[in-house]
């Protein structure tokens, strides 16, 4: 910081986001100069080393990109290749692949709302801080979360990278009486997050709204995981084949990740909040209810009451396992057959974080000839620095340190995974 | 200079209890996907004891506290494939005591040691616009090919209940009860039916190393190599084994080469296939 008129808010590694990036605001008086959100975390070129493998190895490889969303990876590299080959799933997959989904949303979300972001607004460095004078609260994310886990591990082997999906269905289907085990902690994990919403919605929120074009999937019967037309709030409404004609990527500078926009309009919002605003109709009775109870109604635009939708659907995804256990029964064959067959095939699916979009071409042979994946967190990236804009403006009068803070909880509203961005995240407030 | 280094504390407003020194742990994440330091957090049941007898002092995907070394012990996930993270792992060997590795991009390079055998530069093209603003090195390498390492930690991703024995190992000072022996012998004790005998399924299991518990086997598929080379494995017998079960040499090599396709022994595997 340098003189009264301007100064930097600079946060070189920005903590309690996944991956590697640094946040970087620089100020002249009230008025924000430049910000830019640099990803620095090197490059993993996915893309590239996917050609010439098998479309059987699309799950595992690109699963690889995220240690904490794995499976959003392994659905949508499954979808979309399903749709290459032309080959349709048993409904029981379908079922209960959005029980593995629920798995992964329930861990991820229960490790963001908690020991992530809940930090922010309590003013701790970290969960393991806030587990000193919050001993209860931090013991009941972690049973949460690991019920998350559970539900992965039982279904995928294991909770990190799970090796049991595959192209046409699984490797291996469980029992039910496997998926009966899971009752009786869901049903515990259905009550802790009710108490989750309660409990995010007691915390302080930053005045802060932006008007955001929502981008999420929209099925016709229920909250989305892995089908639907991709709608928005400014009236798109697609099907994934027709993703790259309305979105297109950019390469900026300072950026190992690609920024997405919505062609002819510009940034856009992908994730809880606009999963929440667009299919708040669809989420089932106790989730919406949870939700009016704490004041929360569609459409949600300060991008800090995040964490409460978090916690929504953390009831969502709690009630659709107890559903997808009571009708599940295991199918006749745990995976149809997945021919060698040229084709190319594109599929979205709802990771924790937001859309992720999945594009594969594939020969007679079954290898892959092109691929192409877009991450949540790309897609949010220029939405964050835009929120930044704003918001660093608002904080113009704050002492450095604490606007830093603010600024840093602000892109931690995203829950940014900067590995899924670079197949990206630090905070640099500058006033000079 | 890298980052850790300029990065203290900040303006910590509830200063952590000094009663007692406790030895001090650094987590440093280099080219991954952060699953194996995730791995940390995963321990659910043993996260707040651990953190009760460690200090977390550098762990940003935790933490903002962000202490400067010297730490105890040391654990570098990812691997090396930029010029600034081969200076920068320089810089946390000489903070850490103890430097383990965790992970097969740590331990063998990763997914993304695939560039090795290909153009480096044709690939970023093929990723991003404009390639003149990404730096990455030609090859993705384990950390040891640049730094002494105490202990490789190796899977893909890591066994956690494995973390936490190697972390009570060393502060205990003990050798860690971390076997090198093949996957089939994790089939065994399961007294679990061999599925590539039974069944010809083309399985990894006999040149992998244990620790994952057999997963892949026991859910109807062969193992694909994710903890990396045992300690001594007979690449050469089972890419007979493979052809005999009707593998093209194109699939062999491919089987070799996935996440630690930069191991030695998988990468010498790997290439013989293709020659032969």
């Amino acid at each position: 910081m340098s003189g009264r008129g301007g100064r930097t808010i600079k946060v070189d590694t920005l903590a309690r986001v996944e991956g590697e990036g640094a946040l970087y605001i620089k100020m002249a008086g009230d008025r924000v100069a430049d910000v830019k959100l640099r990803i620095y975390e090197p490059p993993r070129l996915f893309e590239a080393f996917l050609r010439g493998r098998h479309f059987s190895e699309a799950p595992d490889i690109t699963a690889r990109i995220c240690g904490i969303c794995p499976i959003a990876y392994q659905m949508s590299a499954v979808h979309a290749i399903e749709r290459a080959l032309g080959i349709r799933i048993d409904p029981q997959v379908r079922l209960l692949r959005r029980l593995f989904y629920c798995g992964e949303w329930i861990e991820s979300h229960a490790l963001h709302v908690y020991m992530l972001h809940a930090p922010d607004f309590l003013g701790y460095q970290d969960v393991i801080e806030m587990a000193k004078d919050h001993r209860e609260v931090v013991e009941k994310a972690l049973r949460l979360k690991k019920i998350g886990n559970r539900i992965v591990q039982l279904i995928g082997g294991r909770e990190i990278h799970p090796i049991s999906a595959a192209v046409g269905g699984f490797y291996k289907t469980p029992s039910k009486s496997r998926l009966r085990e899971l009752v009786s902690d869901l049903e515990w994990a259905l009550e802790a997050s009710i108490e989750t919403v309660r409990w995010t919605s007691t915390l302080q929120f930053p005045d802060f709204e932006q008007d955001y074009e929502f981008v999420a999937l929209r099925h016709p019967e229920e909250y989305p995981f892995n089908e639907g037309r991709l709608v928005s709030s400014q009236g798109l409404d697609i099907d994934a084949a027709e993703y790259e004609d309305r979105f297109t990527e950019f390469h900026v500078k300072h950026s190992n990740a690609l920024h997405s926009v919505v062609r002819g309009r510009g940034s856009y919002l992908v994730g809880p909040l606009a999963r929440f605003n667009l299919n708040f109709d669809k989420l089932p009775e106790v989730a919406r209810k949870a939700a009016l109870e704490a004041g929360l109604r569609p459409p949600v635009k300060n991008p800090f009451r995040s964490i409460i939708v978090r916690a929504v659907e953390l009831v969502f995804a709690c009630a659709e396992a107890l559903r997808v256990i009571g009708e599940y029964e295991p199918p006749a064959a745990p995976r149809v057959t997945a021919p060698n067959r040229a084709g190319v095939g594109q599929a979205v699916t709802e990771a924790p974080r937001g859309i992720l979009y999945h594009r594969y071409a594939v020969d007679d042979n079954g290898l892959i000839v092109t691929a192409k994946i877009v991450p949540p967190t790309s897609q949010n990236q220029k939405r964050i620095e835009d929120d930044l804009r704003e918001y660093a403006a608002q904080l113009a009068a704050w002492p450095l340190e604490e606007a830093t803070w603010k600024c840093e909880q602000a892109v931690r509203c995203y829950d940014p995974c900067i590995s899924c961005a670079t197949h990206f995240l630090k905070v640099v407030l500058q006033r000079d | 200079m890298s980052s850790e280094s300029k990065h203290k504390n900040k303006g910590n407003p509830k200063a952590r209890s000094k009663a007692r020194p406790r030895p001090t742990i650094g987590v440093f994440k280099f080219a991954s996907c952060d699953g194996c330091q995730l791995s940390l957090l995963d321990a659910e049941d043993e996260l707040l004891a651990v953190v009760g007898a460690v200090e977390i002092a550098y762990f940003p995907e935790a933490t903002r506290t962000m202490l400067k070394g010297p730490y105890d012990i040391g654990l570098v996930e990812g691997s090396i494939t930029t010029h600034h993270d081969a200076e920068r792992i320089q810089e946390v060997r000489r903070k850490c005591k103890t430097l383990i590795t965790i992970g097969a991009c740590a331990t063998a390079g990763g997914i993304q040691a695939l560039r090795n055998w290909k153009d480096a530069d044709e690939f970023v093209s093929v990723v991003y616009a404009s390639p003149q603003f990404i730096s990455t090195l030609k090859l993705s390498t384990p950390i040891a090919e640049h730094v002494p390492v105490d202990f490789e930690l190796r899977g893909c991703p890591i066994n956690k209940y494995q973390l936490i024995e190697l972390i009570t190992a060393t502060l205990a000072g003990r050798k860690p009860n971390i076997p090198t022996y093949s996957v089939c012998m994790e089939c065994k004790r399961k007294a679990a039916v061999c599925i590539a005998v039974a069944r010809g399924i083309a399985c990894l299991g006999p040149a992998t190393q244990a620790g994952c518990g057999a997963l892949c086997p026991s859910y109807d598929r062969g193992c694909y190599g994710c903890y990396g080379p045992m300690e001594t494995p007979n690449t050469a017998s089972l890419t007979s084994q493979f052809r005999i079960l009707g593998q093209t040499d194109d699939q062999v090599s491919r089987a070799f080469r996935s996440f630690n396709a930069w191991a030695w022994q998988f990468r010498r595997a790997s290439e013989e296939c293709k020659r032969s």
